[in-house]
Formats: C-alpha cells, structure tokens, sequence
C-alpha cells in the first residue's frame, strides 16, 4: 500500500504510516488529488527527522469519510519535484515546507516567503524585502494598505495594482502576527498551557480550535470523552457559528453604509456571547474546552437558558435579514461582487463558506463526523455564483440552521457522568489527526510523539490558510471600493494563518 | 445681513440633527445636537501637524476652501432681503467660486502624495463634474423664467407670476438636496461615517489633515449644508414677511437634517460604479424643469 487509509481523530503509528520515494509520494499524491474532485489535502508538512526532512501528507476523502496519509523521507539540499503544476493547492503548502527548511521544489511558479517563522531556513527573507509581484505601466497605478489599518483589525498588507478604479492584482502579504505558535506547543509541557494556546491560535475560533486540540490530545492518549462532553462540545461550536456569523452580517451592512442591519445584527450577536458567559464564564468562550475534562458540563438549567435566548434571537433574526435581503441598494451592493468560480475554489482547495459559495460541497461535519455530527446527519448549505450575496446567504442559513441543530440537542440533555475516565499517558511514536469545522471552515490539527510519549511536532492548519487566495481572486476586476465588503465577507483571519 | 446670519444659526445645529436623527434611528441615545461645534472649536484650538512630503499647496488649500465657502455664503439672498454680495450673474459666481474651493482641496490632497487622497480627488473631481449641469441648467431655467440674474432678484420674482411655479420649485427642491448631499459628500453617493479609506470620497481627501485645518475644513462642510439648505428655502418664501419666512426657514432646515438622517439610516451606500449615473440623472431633472419653463414662457412649441 502506498498510504494509510485512517478516519477523522485516528491515532496511527509512525511506523505504520509508509514511507515512499519522493518521486512516488509526488506520483501518488498528486495522482489522489486530480483524480477525485472530492478529495482535498488537508495537510502537508514537513518535520526534521536526523538532518533529514520528513514530509506527511494527509489527504481527505470527502465521499468515503477517509483521510489518506503518506510520507516520504528526503534529503534539505534535494530538488524535489514540485506538486504545484499538476494541482495548485499544494501550492501554499510546498511555500511553507521550503520557507521552513530550505528544501527547493522545481517547478514551483513562485517559492514566496508565507510567514516569516522565527527559525525559517534563510533568515536574510524578511518582511521589509517581500517580492512584490508588479506590473510595469503608465496607466496602472499601486495601492497600498496596511499593515496598519483604520479598523481595529490585525495587521497585514495588501497590494492593489489598480487601472483607476477597477483592480487588476491584489497581494496579500501576511506575517505580521507570528507568533511561533506551533513551537510553543512543544515548549510548553502543560495540558492547561496547551489548551490555552490552543485558544489563541485565532481569538474568533475559540471554540473551534480548542476543540481540534482536544481531539488530538485524546486521540493519542486514547482516551474517548464520553457523550455529555462532546455534547457541551457540539453546543460550543454552533453557538459560536451562530455569534461570528452574525456579527459578520452586522460588519457587512456596516461596509456598506446600511445602518439599520449593522445595528441590529450586532445587537443580535450580544445574546449568543452573553449565553457563553453565563456558561463557562467568557464571552469569548475561552476555558469552556478542555481535553479529557468536561470543564462545564451543559445542564438542564442551561438548556432552558438557552432555549429561552434563541426563542427571542430567531425571530429577531429572521425579521432584520428579510429587511436586508428585500433592500435594494444592499443588494446592489453584494449581488455579482467579489465573484470566486468553481474552478477557481477546487485549484485553490479553499474551505467552509468559501469553498461551500461556489457549489464545492466542503463541510467536515458532514464529510468527516466528529463529536455529535454523526448523529445530526448534517446537510451542508452550498450556493453557487460565489460572489458576496452567495456568502451571506450561506451564513444567515447556517445561522437558522445551528439553531435548529440546537433545538434538537436541546431536546435529550443527559445527567453528566461525575466518573471520569481515569488519564492514560501519550503514547509513543504516534501520529494523529482531527478535523474540525469551524464557523469560518475546516480546521485540522495535526500531532506527533516521540518514544517518550512527547509531542514532537504540532502542525495547525486554519482555514484562512488557503481561503486567503481566494479574496486576492475574488476582487479582480471589480472596483476598489468593493474590497472592504468583499473582505468582511470572508472574514479571514490574520493570526490563523500567521500562527 | 440676515441671511449670513440664519446661514450661521443653522449651521450650528444641521449636523448635530442629521447624526442625532441617525442615533435615534439605531436605537442609541447620540451624542448633543451641538456636539460637532465643539469638536470643531475643540479642533481650533490645536496645532496643525504637516507631513514632511508636502508642499505650501497643502498648507493654503484648507484656508482657500474654508473662504471660498464663506464668499459663496454672502451672495445668498434671504426672501426680499439682499445678500451681502449682489449683482447680476452671481449664481455663476456662486458655483465657481465653490469650484475653486473645491480644485484646492483637490490638490491639497494630491499634494500628500498618498494613493488613497489621490482616488479620493479624483472621485470628488468626477462627482462634481457631473453634478454642475444639474445646478447650471436649474438656475438657467429660473433666470429665465423670472428675467433675471443675479440669486436675489431670481428669488424674489418667482412666485409674483403663477402658481406652477410652486410645482418647479418642488422639482428644483430635489435637485438642489441631491446636490447638497454630493457636495457635502453624504449617503447615497459616499458614507461619512466609514473607516474604509478605499471606499470614503471626501473624508479620505482630509485624512492628512489634523487641528485647525481640519477644523477650518469641517466648518466648511457645515456650512455648506446650511447654504444649500437656505438656497431651498428660498424656493418658496419670495414673498413672504419676515415673521413666517424666518421660523419656516429654521422649519424647512431641520426637516432637510432629519431626512438626511433617515436616507442615511434605512439605505445602504451606493456601489461606486453606479454614482455617476445617480448624478448625471439629476440633470435630467433639471432639464424636465428647463422645459415646464420654455412651456409657461410659451417659447416651446
């Protein structure tokens, strides 16, 4: 066999993971992806194994809820064959492995630097030199934004190459925020530091990251949370689908000058963030996950709580977004802008709204189940012009449709088992995997131990990743003007990408 | 004189009531009707911060804008009584010397050199471009129908001869609010309230500017709105005595700030693209008032 066939939040064995020639691991997993549509690299990375770098790549498959792993073992000064030319998601992807060790891959149109990681291979790469992509014209003209913006924003810089008002080129160049999140992961040895960290991989994903480090964390511990933990886990992750989605309508309508829906969407959102508070004590979610430990288990009272919220929230909702989506001159504004085709999304590999706006039906909880999704029997929501309107239908429908998840769950809360499983160690040489979808996409986590049981490597792959590309796409040929709403409407985030 | 004066009066209140209006209309409690007179004096009373690419230009420009606006305010008549500059042909000199405010903040903010104050003037340049035959052919047809030329005896002779001219001056009523709401850069045609350089006209134009040129600049823009709005009052009240025309023009300028406000409040902002054809629209408008004209003066058919 040429790859191991593993599932959602599996542990594997390093060993039994094969190990191929490069020539053959290009072949192979080039091969997986042109062949189906459906499948998708999730992840590729590469880690040093004695001088030598190590590359794993895991690709899913989105029919058979399978996620392919392969790996291959080769040498820093190799030239390896690219990827790129036979499918350019790998694109990023093969960036990152020679930004972080140094390795060339021919063939590759463009090796720019993603991040700027601290021990990055060429440190003479910085920030201040980033090749910019330029055209030479008397006609065109650059715009520059950034890093500082007039929001309250993270920083990154976007170049515009711009024909007066129509853009004909957008770079975004990201970094500003790296924090060397992956090495703090193995520096610092604390469950509760990890679960912290795991948090502020991006502050809007609480939720959604705490809950793909606790899968991983368990996973290789062996250690199965029992139902009434990935119960309040399911919860968390729809309540914040819920929150951010509508605070993204409410940033919508303010892009675009529309008072009414950006007041009352905003207001909208308070409820959602002030139900988490009262739960686990943060508006923000933050220390509601923890692994192997149901911090704040979901109680009968908290369900009237919430059921209470959401009774008042829906209609409220439903009423201010048939005022928006029946407003002219909003509609003016979002129909046919920022447009991402089909085939555009599936060469990127983009995921959530992203990837769901353009008829690329991409959705890990129906593709790959985790916590209760299995049960839930999730229909992913796919529009299909993917221009701006395509993304806020997609999130006012998501919105009415996690209430409804919740209403269902809400219907069977069970007593919480007080008997916790008693903790078992890491296990040693272990690879594991799990897959999250966040309110914003497919978040995936990727682990390895060592012979003591030690996490080795930690790889964090956010949605924004690849869904960045997809902006830089999406505003072409359309007015400058229109690149504030077509970036609300991602919604993308700095600090995801910059870990 | 007393035009000058109520222009003053109503300036000070006119954006304090469009920014409260839009408070209420979002349910927040807003700020005082006075609160942007104290930002501005707050803003006279601070020094001017220069950014080391610019030129004299950028220094003069505020000022010239700042008095451009005060020239074009003293030839505004108030119902029977004078302004303080009258002749004949001054609704010309009314637009130009506008204009010329106008080409010096343009170039103020060329000046600076940023590639966002650069499409700002040039969005501002097109839009008011475009917005100029409104105004020509609106004042060309009531010079016309009155027989004269200059802002006062326009005024002053236009309800002496029919009641269709009420009809004209609600039509003109429109064209001359739209123009205002270009002129001073407000919704549909550009969001004062954004933080989005890329999308912002005329605030973008000014983000260089800081303490008393900013100052100078926001009193302008103050000022304008009241001028614009005297300028519609003066469609109705030619006749009228005094102690009905001055409560009625306080009347008619608090409307114009509350629909303002609520225009602001219950529409999204125009797709940039789409602006010019909302402009050039209005000269169609115009010119339906151009054409009532020749028809009363039976020069039409």
């Amino acid at each position: 066999m040429s790859y191991l066939t593993i599932i959602n939040n599996q542990s594997v064995s390093v060993q039994d993971i094969p190990e191929l020639s490069y020539s053959s691991f290009a072949e192979h997993n080039g091969g997986l992806i042109c062949s189906n549509p459906e499948n998708h690299c999730v992840n590729y990375f590469g880690y040093k194994v004695n001088d030598r770098l190590k590359l794993i790549c895991c690709i899913a498959d989105d029919i058979l809820h399978k996620i392919y792993v392969s790996s291959s073992l080769v040498s820093l000064t190799d030239n390896l064959e690219s990827l790129t030319p036979r499918h350019f998601s790998f694109e990023k992807f093969e960036r990152e492995i020679h930004e972080n060790f140094g390795v060339n891959f021919e063939g590759h149109p463009w090796l720019k630097p993603v991040r700027y990681a601290f021990n990055r291979a060429d440190t003479s790469k910085t920030i201040a030199n980033y090749p910019f992509f330029s055209i030479e014209s008397e006609e065109l003209h650059e715009v520059a934004v950034g890093p500082i913006h007039a929001g309250i924003i993270e920083p990154g810089h976007f170049r515009f190459i711009c024909n007066g008002e129509q853009i004909l080129h957008l770079e975004i160049q990201l970094g500003y925020q790296h924090r060397g999140i992956e090495q703090l992961f193995l520096k610092k040895k604390g469950l509760l530091q990890r679960a912290t960290l795991a948090e502020c991989i991006t502050g809007d994903t609480v939720v959604g990251h705490s809950v793909a480090f606790a899968h991983v964390w368990e996973s290789l511990s062996g250690f199965r949370a029992d139902r009434e933990t990935e119960f309040a886990r399911t919860i968390a992750l729809e309540l914040e689908r819920i929150a951010i989605h509508t605070g993204d309508l409410s940033a919508l309508c303010t892009d675009i000058a529309y008072q009414l829906g950006s007041s009352v969407f905003g207001r909208l959102r308070t409820p959602i963030i002030n139900f988490m508070q009262e739960w686990g004590g943060n508006r923000l979610s933050k220390g509601l996950i923890r692994p192997e430990q149901n911090q704040f288990p979901f109680t009968q009272q908290l369900a009237n709580r919430l059921a209470e919220v959401l009774d008042v929230f829906e209609p409220e909702f439903k009423e201010m977004y048939q005022h928006l989506s029946h407003l002219p001159s909003a509609l003016s504004r979002f129909e046919r802008t920022g447009v991402v085709s089909e085939a555009d999304v599936r060469a990127i590999g983009t995921v959530g709204i992203a990837a769901r706006m353009s008829g690329v039906m991409r959705d890990v909880r129906a593709s790959h189940p985790y916590s209760l999704y299995g049960e839930i029997v999730h229909k992913p929501i796919v529009k299909h012009h993917g221009d701006v309107y395509s993304r806020v239908q997609i999130r006012k429908e998501e919105v009415l449709q996690s209430i409804g998840y919740l209403r269902e769950l809400l219907k069977n809360v069970r007593e919480v088992n007080q008997n916790a499983e008693p903790l078992t160690k890491q296990q040693a040489n272990m690879f594991s995997i799990s897959l999250v979808e966040g309110w914003r996409g497919e978040i995936c986590h990727c682990a390895i131990t060592d012979e003591s049981g030690q996490l080795m490597h930690y790889k964090i792959k956010d949605p924004s990743f690849h869904n960045w590309l997809a902006l830089a796409l999406a505003v072409r040929n359309n007015e400058i003007s229109d690149f504030p709403i077509c970036n609300k409407s991602f919604n993308l985030s700095y600090a995801g990408h910059d870990l | 004189m007393l035009s000058l004066i109520l222009i003053l009066i109503a300036a000070t209140f006119f954006s304090g009531i469009i920014i409260r209006t839009k408070s209420l209309a979002s349910g927040r409690k807003g700020p005082g009707i006075f609160q942007p007179v104290s930002d501005v004096i707050r803003l006279f009373r601070k020094g001017v911060v220069y950014s080391k690419t610019t030129s004299f230009i950028f220094r003069i420009a505020p000022t010239i804008y700042f008095a451009s606006i005060i020239m074009a305010m003293l030839t505004i008549p108030f119902g029977q009584n004078k302004g303080i500059i009258s002749f004949d042909g001054d609704f010309i000199f009314f637009a130009y010397v506008l204009a010329l405010g106008k080409f010096f903040s343009i170039i103020g903010a060329l000046d600076t050199g940023s590639s966002f104050e650069g499409m700002g003037a040039s969005r501002e340049a097109l839009y008011s471009m475009f917005a100029e035959p409104a105004f020509f052919i609106l004042m060309g047809s009531l010079a016309l129908l009155s027989g004269h030329t200059s802002f006062y005896q326009i005024f002053a002779a236009l309800h002496l001869g029919s009641q269709i001219s009420y009809a004209l001056a609600i039509l003109a009523t429109f064209v001359l609010l739209m123009i205002a709401m270009i002129e001073s850069s407000r919704m549909p045609i550009d969001d004062p309230k954004t933080h989005l350089e890329l999308t912002m006209i005329h605030e973008v134009m000014i983000l260089d500017n800081s303490g008393f040129d900013l100052g100078l600049i926001l009193t302008a823009g103050y000022l304008k709105f009241a001028i614009y709005g005297a300028l519609i009052v003066n469609l109705f009240i030619g006749s009228i005595p005094l102690q009905y025309s001055v409560p009625s023009f306080f009347a008619i300028q608090f409307l114009l700030a509350v629909s303002i406000g609520l225009i602001e409040s219950f529409m999204a902002r125009f797709r940039m693209s789409h602006n010019p054809q909302f402009i050039v629209a209005l000269t169609s408008v115009s010119l339906l008032i151009f054409f009532a004209v020749l028809l009363i003066l039976e020069k039409f058919i």
